[in-house]
């Protein structure tokens, strides 16, 4: 529990700062960072699986291609600085964001859901994930492969330098 | 004394409010689609809250989703940042604000 | 005293001289200690090793002059040579760039390091020697092996050097192209084992045809064209020649390392090796049969000395490579891996499908099947290897 806290503050204090922050550089690296401690939080649970997929996609790929994305648009300064748009935007961002955050902690606070907790750590193994994901899920497989397939020839297209 | 399914609920709002404030308070394109992605994290991990604490954990649905759902937030990180690329191509520019040539 | 189990005993033995409350603390330190200590020894040997095996295959000496601190009579044919290289690495200055991103420049090479040994934690050394069981341990491997290129990233980024930046693009480019073949490659294993266990998929390389032929991966069609890919895959992702353009010492100023000295330049070296032996022995885990020895009676050798001796096979393979082998130029890279090795990886997919849905072939069939499997890696092989050099052999070098 002491240490489900730790990766706790550690996920939101890394989000807040990434978010915060004026370096686009930083932000990245601190929003992998509250990326691994999600992957933790899945570890945490038991959801082993998950947790390595999450860390391999996020950690490994996605990080990579906003730190491309970054450095491909970045105009000539080193720094990247990046301005706040506007004082009144960001009063009325946090305005939002806080009554969000009230609501639903309210919410979450005034649930009875101390009734769910007890059962032990629950054992699926990848074994059992494949034959799901073979079997019942197999449509939602084959549309999430065409779902990348196109994806990735549509990032290729929109990317790429036109000729002539 | 609050119980972990609460614990996890709560960081995932937070978390999800954090996006939220990336995704209305920043200009730059790039931390927007950030703050996006954060706030589909926060959506992930109530999945596996739930799937970890609901009444049918052997079921594994939970995991399941947030597998899809990793996919799918993949894929939108690809796509959003070549359109990016391509928008700071044709504008010299990456805030928000500026690529609003199709506004009526 | 039975050598197999002799590590198991030793480690039951330290762990029980604690009290029952922290057994599974000293249980786990002593895991850590072993892996480290091992491979920091292997990674020294293997450098000295490399610097003799390259100098006898450029026909010079090598290192030989390092001796004892006190004993200067006795030479040792110069393999102390990696522990004075660690004093001089130690005792260097550290230059930090006075721009430099203070707090990137110092988190790349602790990363880096710390990263590439994660990949140790799921390698079954023994029949009963892994570090940590895990159900999903290969997806734990690439996952841990991913984020060394952010290490990398920052290594480029925090230097604050147009150079190393470059240069860190360079390396981050030739990563992710390797990194789909070497992924696509083990998955065949994966689909005709069924688990994503390492220990599984080293004993279901147990038994031999006539005690003689061991039932390894690497002895299958589908097993040997993964396992050459494999091995191109981890050669480019280790940034060892002839996929060495990142650093090319002899041509660039090594690349993203540009602006690290002394002990940081040291860790980056460190997890260069650490990354490569704990990719050979994924190789070796996956494609060699782990721990089984090769026939069955060599057997009375312990399961963890096969492990080590054929790790050390695949190491020298690499440095037998590097000392042939010429440096490619960035746009061949490329295309080695886009438009060769991911085709092939693709197909060989198909020819796991093929091997897992025909176990129970017998007889002439089993002809039939390996002939079957052989043709889909053979032919698709010849033809692009063909279309791809079209043109371009044979070549003539005028200045050679």
């Amino acid at each position: 529990m002491i240490a489900l806290l730790l990766i706790a503050l550690l996920i939101l204090g890394a989000a807040s700062a990434a978010i915060l922050s004026r370096n686009l550089i930083h932000s990245a690296l601190l929003l992998v960072g509250a990326w691994a401690g999600i992957a933790a939080f899945y570890l945490w649970a038991g959801a082993e699986f998950v947790a390595f997929a999450q860390a391999l996609v996020y950690v490994g790929a996605v990080s990579m291609v906003v730190l491309f994305a970054v450095l491909l648009t970045r105009q000539g300064a080193t720094r990247a600085p990046v301005e706040y748009d506007s004082v009144k935007r960001a009063v009325f961002a946090f305005i939002v964001a806080g009554g969000v955050a009230g609501v639903l902690v309210g919410a979450i606070m005034g649930s009875p859901l101390q009734g769910h907790i007890a059962s032990p750590t629950p054992a699926v193994s990848v074994k059992q994930l494949g034959l799901l994901l073979m079997g019942s899920y197999a449509p939602a497989l084959l549309i999430v492969g065409v779902l990348l397939t196109v994806a990735l020839l549509g990032a290729i297209v929109i990317a790429a330098e036109e000729k002539g | 004394m609050i119980s972990p399914l609460q614990l996890f609920l709560i960081v995932s709002s937070l978390l999800f409010c954090v996006g939220l404030i990336g995704a209305l308070a920043r200009s730059n394109t790039i931390l927007v689609l950030l703050g996006i992605e954060l706030m589909l994290n926060a959506a992930n991990l109530n999945f596996i809250a739930f799937w970890r604490y609901g009444p049918h954990p052997a079921a594994a649905t939970g995991m399941m989703f947030v597998l899809f759902s990793i996919a799918v937030a993949a894929a939108e990180a690809a796509v959003g940042l070549a359109l990016i690329i391509a928008v700071h191509r044709h504008r010299r520019s990456v805030r928000l604000q500026e690529a609003n040539s199709l506004k009526g | 005293m039975n050598l197999e189990t002799l590590p198991l005993q030793l480690r039951n033995a330290i762990v029980d001289l604690f009290p029952p409350a922290l057994q599974w603390f000293v249980h786990h330190l002593l895991t850590i200690t072993v892996i480290l200590t091992v491979f920091g020894l292997f990674f020294a040997f293997t450098t000295i090793a490399e610097r003799k095996l390259l100098a006898r295959l450029q026909n010079r000496l090598g290192p030989n002059r390092a001796g004892l601190p006190w004993f200067p009579k006795l030479k040792l044919w110069g393999i102390t040579q990696p522990f004075a290289d660690a004093i001089k690495a130690i005792t260097k200055e550290d230059i930090v760039p006075a721009a430099a991103d203070k707090v990137l420049h110092f988190l790349a090479p602790v990363l880096i390091v710390a990263f590439s040994l994660l990949g140790f934690a799921v390698l079954p050394f023994g029949r009963n020697l892994i570090p940590v069981e895990l159900d999903a341990a290969l997806l734990y491997f690439f996952a841990a092996g991913a984020a060394t290129e952010l290490a990398i990233f920052m290594a480029g980024w925090g230097s604050r050097n147009k150079y190393s930046l470059l240069a860190a693009m360079r390396a981050l480019a030739q990563l992710i192209s390797y990194e789909l073949p070497l992924i696509l490659s083990v998955v065949p294993v994966v689909m005709v084992c069924g688990t994503l266990s390492t220990k599984a998929i080293a004993a279901a390389q147990g038994g031999w045809t006539f005690g003689l032929l061991p039932h390894w991966h690497v002895f299958t069609p589908w097993g040997f064209a993964a396992f050459i890919i494999f091995l191109i895959a981890t050669l480019a992702e280790s940034n060892r020649s002839p996929f060495d353009l990142p650093e090319a010492e002899s041509e660039l100023i090594a690349g993203h390392l540009t602006e690290y000295s002394g002990f940081k330049y040291a860790l980056f070296f460190m997890a260069e090796y650490f990354g490569l032996t704990a990719l050979s022995g994924l190789g070796v885990t996956l494609f060699l049969g782990g721990w089984q020895a090769p026939c069955e009676f060599l057997q009375f050798i312990p399961s963890y000395l096969w492990f080590m001796i054929k790790l050390v096979g695949m190491i020298v393979f690499f440095i037998w490579v590097r000392g042939t082998l010429l440096r490619l130029r960035i746009d061949q890279l490329t295309r080695l891996s886009w438009k060769f090795l991911v085709p092939l990886a693709l197909l060989n997919l198909g020819n796991g499908a093929f091997w897992a849905l025909t176990p129970d072939w017998t007889g002439p069939l089993v002809l039939a099947r390996w002939a079957i499997s052989a043709a889909i890696v053979v032919v698709p092989f010849v033809l692009l290897g063909r279309r791809l050099t079209a043109g371009q052999a044979p070549r003539s070098y005028r200045y050679a």
